[in-house]
This record gives structure tokens, C-alpha cells and sequence, in this order.
């Protein structure tokens, strides 16, 4: 079963932290959460992915839904901690030519 | 040896891979058809008629046009060509005709949704439906997907324990696209492993996931078509219905280049497949998007500051920053930067850039108004009331004021975003570049790398046109789809297609053409009967020498594949229904070169009048059967008094009686009133 961390940084962003799977199961439930977060005033958003397992298309689709709902509210989505098999399927799907992975959560947000 | 040049990811660990214990690609999995001696032997007669007609085809170029007749002998060898080309690929499809055999059990613990599509069909039908959908064996949840939105259906559907999923709000005031909106917003909401498609007409048999999920095994299947059949269709069938050559040879032909089509119902699709086609086409419709709005940003620009009064030096200010934010921006592009930070940093400038005029723009307003207070103080009351109005008016006119040349500009830096705004959804794994999403998802899928199985088994049972004009109706929407994806993604120009796979989706396109031949045909013997021009030089020993073997061949060959089908009723369409065909050519072009509508139907379900016989619907065809008629009487007076030539007569006559079998088709179809009026009688 997929957890998801949430908090917020002392500079009002928000992290999102999968912890395990993020697949077809477990994508809605990634959408719902950036969407609440967004809904209640954070629209700058870190998915945080150094904890998720394994990623599939539902998984990526759930990044560009939470994207678009983080840019409708004036706020961003970035991605960071991404690993091997999450960089494979960015590449696979040239995900990685709209989001580029930051390093980590600190940096994600830095210089905006 | 694998003719797939790339791999298909399939998720993490290939967790969708579950070989048969035992390791053994049963033969219906493995990418290789057998060789029998039967389809040796096809094989051979596909050459013999491809070389006969290749002779033929080169001899009629080459020595036999009537150039004095070029009017005629040119359409006539533009159509015979256009048919030799036909049969080709017709052959070609042939070459690997596949026989899957049993299908492997389904793997284990494969979850499934069953999507029923519907818009304005009957309750009662679609219940008909998702009742059956219930009871299909395999561990499944079954969802209709309203795009009607009717409470009615709704009630009745959660009445009975089945899901209903309609549009999200996402869509109010965005472009809806028919099905391929339906599914791909119903895809957003659930979150099976497999999704078995069914029109609402198509009432599935119980055991239709367990005869299909097995070819999911192989990782790299995205999609399990099987075939479309009619109930209530006479036997004699005459609409057209059935459709046993496509549903049989031809998607068995297909299915061994690897290019089994979707036919859109009774399909089973792998959700990750069309999810990472979703994502990809995301991608590329980003980039395409941010790169043309880059490209005609200057334009924009230029225009937006001709608009600009002298003295709004504010707006002329706040438009070179955003020019400024272009220029970086394509930089940028330029400089390989992911498209999130280039578009976040771009939006972040113009609006600091708009903000700044807003500002201005207000303070102005703000100054104005203290002059205008003055002036109406002058003035009294009615005086304020009066500039007031003007001043609001002038206002409303949006080129006047600088904060409306900056929205103008804003619609251009929309378009530099990745959130596609314009869209319901950012990701459309069904394809939304023609009114039958089926094929050009398909095509996508298969440009992907992914592989498409055909299972000829009769698993579901749906209902077709009970009338001349429902049927019409769905033809020209099938052919404008077909046409539509032809023109906006070609196959033969589709990257990451075999060259197999692209000829197997050009064949299909080009049968839709025939419209223009046909034309061609009904006219060439009736040009030689009233006025004796032959378009070809002479009807000599050597003209029946190509021809005839060529044309007796090409039966063989077609009666042989279509052995115990019935074909003719098929053939009798392809050129009866010319208007049809040549219509959907012309709006489709219409359509995406001009931008103009399809004028798009849906096809109902339910009868049209009975009371009236429909021939103005096919007018043109009785036009047709008019012309061969009368050019035939005048032929055979022409040949009796010696003005014209027997041989010519004689053959152009048999011309013109094979030309009347085909259309004799539509008076058959005018006549008929549907399956419960042939019951009676």
C-alpha cells in the first residue's frame, strides 16, 4: 500500500512524499493530495520521490495533473530525490524534456 | 528474429509479464506465423496476381491509352491503377494471414474495467448491455460512461450495482471529442489494469475476458481486438452490415504484419499503454504548442504595439519586457532547458511586466476620473452622469486601453505554458485527431512500439442500422474519420511504424478513395455506347490476353479468402456507395486544410421513419442506373444500323451489366424496412 507524506517547508512549500509505488493504483490518490494542498494555499508543490519504489504512465500522468492544478493556482510543481527507474520512465515518455528533477527538496524551490 | 525495432516498457519490473509456468510463447503469442501449406499456397497466388496485374497495368501506360481521348482514357487508367493498387495491398495483407488458435489462459490476478460507451442511446439498450457486461465471468467492474449525463440512466444503472461515470467539470466550456473524450475522462477515474471497450448496442458474452486477457501475457500487447457481428440482420443483408472480410482475412492479414487494428468496441486495452501514450503526446503537444507561440510571438507584439496610442508609454514599456521574456524564452529552448522552467520563468516576467501596467493603468483611470469629478462639478450632476458613460464605454472597447493590448498579448503567452489550458485534460491517451478515435490510436500505440493482437472469436453481439439512412450516416463518419487521420497523420510518414505497418494502415485509407474510380467506371461505358470513344487504343487479341487472366485471378485469389463468406454484398458497397466515399474525401479535406465542419452525426441506434422509402438518398446512384440504361439502348441502335462497333458494344455491355449488379444494391436497401417488417412478412 502507497503512503503519502505531506508537510510544509518553513518557506510555504509543500512536499509530497510517495512512499512505495506510485502506479495505476496509487496515481489518483497523488492527484487528490496535490490538489488539497493546492486548494488550501499551497501551489508551490515538491513531489518528493526519493521513497517511491517504482513508477508507471499513471504515475506520470498523476505529476502532469498535479503540474497543471499547481500553474492554474499561480504556484509550480517540481519533482526531486528522482531515481533510476524514475528517470528511465521520464526519459521513456520525454517527460524529462517538460520536467526537469531537481536535486532535492531544499533546492527545488531555490532562487524563485 | 524480431521485427519490432523497439521495446515496449511495461511498467516496473514488468509486473504485467506473467509467462505460462513452464517458460514455453505458446504459438499464439510468439510474432512469427507459421507457414502452412495453405498459406503457401495463398502465397503463390498472390504473386501469380500481382504479376498479372503489374503486366497488365504497365502494358495499358504503356502502349494502350487513346491519348486522343484523353478525357476519358486518362481518368479510366488513373482508376485502373488506383484498383491495381488496391488489390497489392490487398495481397500484401494476405502474405502473413494469421490463425491465432486457442488463446492462454488470463494472468493472474489481471484487473479489468468495462467501459460501456453511450450518448443519446435507448435506456433500456445500454441496461440491456451493462446487464450482460455483469455477467462476464472474469473479476471485473463495470462502468457505463453517459456522456448524456441522464439522471434516468443513472438511477437505473446504480439500481443494478453498475458504476456510471460522466464528465468531469474539467470539461465545461472545453472541446468535448465525442468518444475519445468519454473514455479518456473515464480513464482519469478508475483504475484497472486492463479496459475492455463495448458500444452500448454490443452485449458481451460471459466468457469474452477469458478468452482475450491471455495475450496480455506478452508484455508487449497493448490491445486485443476481436470482431464486430451483427444480430438482426437478414440473411441477404442488405445494408451492408457484416463485415466478414475485415473481420476475418483482413485484420488476420493485418495481425501477422503486427497491425491489427482498433475498431473502437469489443477491445480489450492495456491501461499502461495508453496512459504512456497519453504522457508522450503530452509532451510533443507541449512543445509544439510553446514553440509556434514562441515563433509568431513577434507578430503579436508588433501588432499589439501598432495598437498602442503614442502616449501610452507605460504598455510600449511593459510590451518590450514581455518581447524581452520572448527572446529568453527561445533561448532558452534553444539551450535544451525543460519546458516547466522555461514557461514558470516566462510567466513569472510577463506578469511582473502586466502587473506593472495594471498599475499604471489604474493610476491613470484613477487621474482621469479626478478630472472628470472636477470637470462634472463644473457641470453638475447630469454632467458626471454623461462622461461617465462615455468614459466606460471607451473603456469596454478593449484596443483602446493598454491593459486590454496586453490581454490580446496574453492569449500568445497562454499558449507558452504546459498546463494546456485548452484542453479538459493535459493527457489524451485516446487520440482526438478524427471522429473514429479507434485508428489513430492505434497507429500511435503501434508507433510506440507496442503490439496488437486480432482474436477471431464472435464475442459480442451488436446491433446495426436498421435503415438506409442511419447506415449512410455511419459509413460517411467512418470514412471521414479514416480520412481525417490520412490527411493529419499519415501513415506513410508516421515515425516509428515498419514499413508493413504503414502500408497496412494506407491500404485501409485508400480503400476509401474508391469513390473517384467508381465514377470512372460507371462513366467510361457509357461514354463509348452514346459516342463510340474508346479510351483505350484498341480492343485487340493482346488487350483480352492482360485483362482477362489478370481479372480471373484476382477472383480466385478473392474467393478463395472469402471461401463460405458472404462477400459480394461488401464488394456490391465499395462502389455503390460512391457519394458516400467521394463526400467524406471532400469534407475531411474541407475539414483539415480549411477548417471547416464535418458536420458530424452520431449514429442512432434506433430506426428512422418507416413510412416513406428513402430513394432521394440515393439519388445519384439511380442517376447512374438511369444513364447505363439509356446509353445502352442507344448503343445497341448505334451497333444494329452500323454507326458502332460490335466487339466494342458487346464488351462496353457487359460493362454496364456488371456495373448494374453493383448499384442494383441500393434498391434493395431502399426497400428494406428493417429486421421486425421482414419478420412479419
Amino acid at each position: 500500500m502507497t503512503r503519502f507524506e505531506t508537510e510544509t517547508t518553513e518557506y510555504g512549500v509543500g512536499v509530497v512524499r510517495p512512499v512505495g509505488r506510485l502506479n495505476m493504483v496509487s496515481a489518483p490518490q497523488l492527484r487528490e493530495v496535490v490538489s488539497g494542498l493546492v486548494s488550501t494555499g499551497t501551489a508551490r508543490v515538491v513531489v518528493d520521490l526519493s521513497a517511491t519504489e517504482s513508477m508507471d504512465s499513471s504515475g506520470l500522468g498523476a505529476l502532469i495533473a498535479g503540474l497543471k492544478t499547481a500553474r492554474q493556482a499561480g504556484g509550480d510543481l517540481r519533482l526531486a530525490g528522482v531515481g533510476p527507474q524514475v528517470q528511465a520512465v521520464l526519459d521513456l515518455t520525454n517527460l524529462g524534456r517538460v520536467l526537469r528533477p531537481r536535486a532535492d527538496v531544499a533546492s527545488a524551490f531555490a532562487g524563485d | 528474429m524480431s521485427r519490432h525495432r523497439r521495446t515496449a516498457w511495461t511498467g516496473p519490473g514488468d509486473a504485467s509479464a506473467r509467462p505460462l509456468p513452464g517458460g514455453d510463447l505458446p504459438t499464439s503469442l510468439s510474432p512469427r506465423v507459421p507457414l502452412t501449406p495453405r498459406l503457401f499456397g495463398l502465397r503463390v497466388l498472390v504473386l501469380v496476381t500481382a504479376v498479372l496485374g503489374v503486366n497488365y497495368i504497365a502494358w495499358r501506360w504503356l502502349e494502350s491509352v487513346n491519348w486522343s481521348a484523353w478525357w476519358i482514357a486518362v481518368p479510366l487508367i488513373l482508376a485502373e491503377t488506383y484498383s491495381l493498387v488496391d488489390s497489392l495491398l490487398f495481397g500484401l495483407t494476405m502474405w502473413r494471414l494469421r490463425r491465432r488458435g486457442e488463446p492462454p489462459p488470463p494472468p493472474e490476478g489481471a484487473t479489468v474495467d468495462v467501459f460501456i460507451t453511450t450518448y443519446n442511446e435507448p435506456i433500456d439498450l445500454v441496461m440491456t448491455t451493462a446487464e450482460a457486461a455483469l455477467r462476464i465471468r472474469h473479476p471485473h467492474r463495470t462502468w457505463i460512461l453517459d456522456d448524456g449525463a441522464r439522471p434516468e440512466l443513472q438511477a437505473r444503472a446504480e439500481a443494478a450495482g453498475i458504476g456510471v461515470v460522466t464528465r468531469s467539470r474539467d470539461w465545461a466550456d472545453r472541446p468535448r471529442h465525442a468518444k475519445a473524450g468519454n473514455l479518456n475522462n473515464a480513464l482519469m477515474s478508475t483504475d484497472g489494469e486492463f479496459i475492455l471497450i463495448l458500444d452500448a448496442d454490443q452485449v458481451p458474452d460471459p466468457a469474452i475476458l477469458d478468452r482475450t486477457l491471455g495475450y496480455f501475457r506478452d508484455p508487449q500487447t497493448a490491445l486485443v481486438q476481436t470482431p464486430q457481428v451483427f444480430v438482426k440482420v437478414p440473411g441477404d443483408d442488405p445494408l451492408g452490415s457484416q463485415a466478414p472480410l475485415f473481420y476475418g482475412p483482413i485484420q488476420q492479414g493485418k495481425d501477422g504484419w503486427n497491425a491489427a487494428f482498433f475498431c473502437g468496441s469489443n477491445a480489450v486495452l492495456r491501461r499502461e499503454a495508453l496512459m504512456q501514450l497519453g504522457v508522450s503526446r503530452y509532451v510533443t503537444e507541449v512543445e509544439v504548442a510553446v514553440q509556434q507561440a514562441l515563433r509568431t510571438a513577434d507578430r503579436v507584439l508588433a501588432r499589439a504595439r501598432r495598437g498602442l496610442d503614442a502616449d501610452r508609454v507605460d504598455a510600449r514599456e511593459a510590451l518590450a519586457r514581455v518581447e524581452a521574456a520572448v527572446t529568453q524564452a527561445r533561448a532558452e529552448l534553444r539551450g535544451g532547458e525543460a519546458l516547466a522552467d522555461i514557461t514558470y520563468r516566462f510567466q513569472q516576467r510577463v506578469e511582473e511586466a502586466a502587473h506593472g501596467v495594471v498599475s499604471s493603468d489604474v493610476a491613470a483611470l484613477e487621474a482621469d476620473l479626478a478630472t472628470i469629478a472636477e470637470i462634472a462639478g463644473e457641470l453638475g450632476e447630469s454632467g458626471l452622469a454623461e462622461v461617465d458613460r462615455a468614459a466606460l464605454g471607451r473603456l469596454a472597447a478593449r484596443d483602446w486601453s493598454p491593459l486590454g493590448a496586453i490581454e490580446t498579448v496574453r492569449t500568445l503567452v497562454r499558449s507558452v505554458d504546459v498546463d494546456r489550458d485548452d484542453e479538459a485534460q493535459p493527457v489524451m491517451p485516446l487520440a482526438t485527431i478524427s471522429v473514429t478515435e479507434d485508428m489513430a490510436t492505434c497507429m500511435r500505440l503501434h508507433g510506440l512500439g507496442w503490439r496488437t493482437v486480432y482474436h477471431h472469436e464472435t464475442l459480442a453481439l451488436g446491433l446495426a442500422p436498421e435503415d438506409l439512412g442511419t447506415m449512410l450516416t455511419q459509413r460517411l463518419r467512418w470514412a471521414q474519420g479514416t480520412v481525417q487521420v490520412m490527411l493529419r497523420e499519415n501513415p506513410l510518414a508516421q515515425r516509428g511504424l515498419t514499413l508493413a505497418q504503414r502500408l497496412m494502415y494506407w491500404a485501409t485509407m485508400w480503400s476509401y478513395l474508391s469513390g473517384f474510380a467508381a465514377v470512372v467506371y460507371f462513366a467510361a461505358p457509357v461514354v463509348f455506347l452514346v459516342s463510340g470513344v474508346l479510351p483505350v487504343q484498341a480492343l485487340s487479341a493482346d488487350f483480352f490476353l492482360r485483362l482477362v487472366p489478370f481479372l480471373v485471378v484476382n477472383q480466385v485469389l478473392f474467393w478463395v479468402i472469402g471461401r463460405r463468406k458472404r462477400t459480394w454484398r461488401g464488394q456490391q458497397y465499395s462502389l455503390a456507395l460512391f457519394p458516400v466515399w467521394i463526400r467524406s474525401v471532400t469534407s475531411a479535406v474541407g475539414n483539415v486544410v480549411f477548417g471547416r465542419s464535418l458536420a458530424f452525426a452520431v449514429t442512432p441506434k434506433e430506426r428512422q421513419s418507416v413510412d416513406r422509402r428513402p430513394w432521394h438518398l440515393v439519388r445519384p446512384q439511380l442517376a447512374v442506373v438511369a444513364l447505363l440504361v439509356v446509353a445502352s439502348a442507344v448503343g445497341l441502335v448505334r451497333m444494329l444500323t452500323g454507326a458502332a462497333d460490335e466487339l466494342g458494344t458487346v464488351v462496353n455491355l457487359v460493362w454496364v451489366v456488371f456495373d448494374l449488379a453493383v448499384l442494383s444494391v441500393v434498391v434493395k436497401a431502399v426497400r428494406y424496412r428493417g429486421p421486425d417488417a421482414e419478420a412479419v412478412a
